[in-house]
């Protein structure tokens, strides 16, 4: 029988496999995706970042497996946690002696505490997309007062054409508990493939949850991320995004701070050549008083790439003394490139220290000129100065194996030495 | 070493700066060219350094028997060309012994030499700051960021010392400097003099020739060489200003 449909959100997911719905939170997202259409340019959160052409297309779903070891990072120590085409590839995982950490499949999540620590915080088309035909990922627990022993590494790679990827991932750390998150994104023969990938998480009262994302797929995927964490009373939640792939990459981050003395930061790097198009989406909502956040994006677009920044902070009416940064510095290496930098700040409260910068610039040409003058060439001279640029974005990442790589990935990739 | 032979450049779409400037500079040699504001110092160094911007319409440059003219700054300082900067850029982000390191290694490249050995590098680091009392902090910080104007200029005798030019070209060094600084850049510029490398100081004042005595003054003049004497010329110049130069070609 032919159905006939004339959602767009409802034609996209036609062809996906139907979950065996027992879960509440598939069922109210297929319920609300009912009533979603796409998001337009007219509307503000997208304006910058046209999704029309790639969700007009059809994405298969197919598991398959990979070998884990191509994509390992050496010295990391991790457990490992593969994802393949949105599965969770199980023979291919690893996970370590530890007994601070509990790692199980994301149907093993809570949807009563899920749906506590979630509540009342908005979706989009993408995240419920996720949330109703999610084919895999972890929900893993971070035992109270306990450090993980390991960084938990989740690896993820899209293998073959034309493919979505829908990987939900839940992360607790319960109180006093500390943890690091590195999550990985790759891809191979990946032509019109389709990340949508949410990873969430609540961190406890006094707990430290750090993530390093590190997105490294091929220019022909598309890829859109919803991250969303809970910090609950004099917790720390520390992100560092580093984002050089993907055809079009829309990162959402929206972090809610519900209690005092909390220090949120976030941190982002996104290098853009061809027609890539990177967005960083970020919300910090501060509920209560005496906390701090940090926001430092760098951007260096090439050729005919684009960049979006938009950071919005709230401080509400009841979160007095709150601290806020954020900056935003981008590069723009052709004249084809372009960037846009919009923070937004939402101040309810009188006591607070906000601050926000955004430049979109060029490298020094004084600067290129006066290493030319002592005997290195040109290139060189603007790999240096893009290399410094960059840096202070890099040097957030303190995992030493994860920085090794990313240096060794951007000499490969772009030829730079740090 | 050098021949400057009636050199003429101009601001690129702008008015001509140096009318047929001739200098010849030989190994072992230090010339100072003074003049007044406006009569093309400046012009001259960035132009032999290779700068954007200028437009040489006439002449050449010989260097060692390359046409220094026609080569990238960068090869230039390849080539042995090293030029103090008068203002330098502050570049953050970059440490001033990587980029030195950088540029040490594709110099040596270029020459087909071998490259330097980390030790090496780093004892010769060791010997070029101690020259200007640059300390080891400074020399591993961001190139000039931070650094007071003498650190500056400082930091540009430190990166002559590495690099060791066969021909220096200190673009007014000297200005900004208190007399303790004046001091010690001038004796690292003096225990860098050798038989085989040149020097130009191009300055204002007489004050830096009290320190670093030059075999050759050059008076420069709207564009041009005007007078030449040794450096008791300096000296004169200091008591009786640039006019009666003027005065004494007018008659």
């Amino acid at each position: 029988m032919e159905v006939v449909v004339d959602n767009k959100v409802l034609e996209f997911v036609a062809d996906f496999k139907k979950p065996e719905a027992s879960s509440e939170v598939r069922k109210q997202a297929m319920a609300a995706l009912s009533g979603m259409d796409f998001p337009t340019t007219r509307v503000e959160e997208w304006k910058y970042t046209r999704v029309a052409k790639y969700v007009k297309r059809k994405y298969k779903q197919v598991q398959a497996t990979v070998n884990v070891e191509d994509y390992t990072i050496e010295g990391l120590d991790a457990h490992e946690l593969v994802f393949v085409n949105g599965y969770f590839d199980e023979a291919q995982s690893t996970i370590k002696d530890d007994d601070a950490v509990s790692i199980q499949k994301i149907e093993e999540l809570n949807e009563e505490y899920y749906s506590d620590v979630v509540d009342g915080t908005e979706e989009n088309v993408f995240s419920l997309i996720n949330k109703a035909y999610q084919t895999g990922g972890v929900s893993v627990v971070v035992k109270k007062n306990k450090k993980a022993k390991h960084p938990i590494h989740l690896i993820h790679v899209v293998d073959g054409e034309e493919l979505i990827a829908n990987t939900r991932h839940f992360v607790h750390l319960e109180s006093g508990s500390k943890a690091e998150v590195v999550a990985t994104f790759h891809s191979k023969n990946s032509t019109n493939s389709f990340t949508n990938v949410a990873l969430e998480g609540h961190v406890e009262s006094n707990a430290s949850l750090t993530i390093n994302k590190l997105q490294t797929e091929a220019k022909d995927v598309l890829h859109i991320s919803n991250e969303f964490f809970v910090q609950d009373e004099g917790s720390n939640f520390l992100i560092n995004t580093i984002t050089t792939g993907g055809i079009l990459t829309r990162n959402g981050l929206d972090v809610i701070v519900e209690g005092e003395n909390c220090h949120t930061e976030m941190n982002g790097a996104y290098l853009g050549t061809e027609n890539q198009h990177i967005d960083n989406h970020t919300i910090i909502d501060q509920l209560y008083s005496n906390c701090i956040s940090s926001e430092l994006y760098k951007g260096v677009m090439d050729d005919k790439s684009s960049g979006v920044f938009n950071g919005k902070v709230i401080v509400r009416q009841d979160a007095q003394k709150i601290a806020a940064y954020q900056s935003n510095k981008n590069i723009l290496l052709s004249k084809g490139a372009n960037v846009y930098s919009k923070p937004e700040l939402e101040i309810y409260a009188d006591d607070v220290r906000c601050s926000h910068g955004s430049t979109i610039g060029e490298l020094d040409e004084e600067a290129v000129y006066y290493l030319r003058s002592r005997g290195i060439s040109e290139a060189n001279a603007r790999q240096l100065l893009v290399a410094a640029f960059i840096g202070d974005v890099l040097e957030k990442v303190e995992n030493e194996a994860l920085r090794a790589y990313i240096d060794k990935l951007f000499l490969t990739d772009f030829g730079w030495e740090f | 070493m050098l021949t400057i032979k009636n050199l003429h450049a101009s601001v690129e779409e702008g008015a001509e700066i140096l009318k047929g400037l001739n200098l010849e500079v030989k190994a072992g040699e230090v010339h100072a060219i003074m003049g007044p504001n406006g009569s093309g110092k400046s012009t001259l160094a960035s132009v032999l350094a290779g700068k954007d911007g200028y437009e040489v319409t006439e002449g050449s440059v010989d260097f060692d028997g390359a046409d220094l003219l026609d080569l990238e700054a960068e090869d230039r300082a390849k080539e042995g060309l090293f030029l103090a900067f008068q203002y330098p850029v502050e570049i953050p982000g970059v440490s001033n012994v990587n980029f030195l390191r950088t540029a040490m290694n594709e110099i040596r490249e270029y020459r087909k030499e071998d490259k330097l050995s980390a030790k090496d590098f780093l004892a010769k680091v060791k010997v070029a700051s101690n020259l200007v009392e640059l300390n080891d902090k400074l020399s591993g910080r961001s190139v000039n960021v931070g650094f007071s104007g003498g650190e500056k200029k400082r930091n540009e005798i430190f990166q002559m010392a590495m690099l060791e030019p066969k021909l220096a070209i200190l673009d007014e060094t000297d200005s900004g400097l208190d007399i303790d600084a004046l001091r010690i850049v001038s004796e690292g510029v003096n225990k860098l003099r050798n038989k085989d490398n040149a020097i130009i100081l191009i300055t204002h004042y007489q004050r830096l020739l009290e320190y670093i005595q030059p075999d050759f003054v050059h008076v420069l003049s709207d564009g041009k060489i005007i007078k030449t004497g040794g450096k008791d010329l300096a000296l004169e110049l200091e008591e009786r200003g640039y006019d009666w130069i003027n005065e004494e070609i007018a008659q």
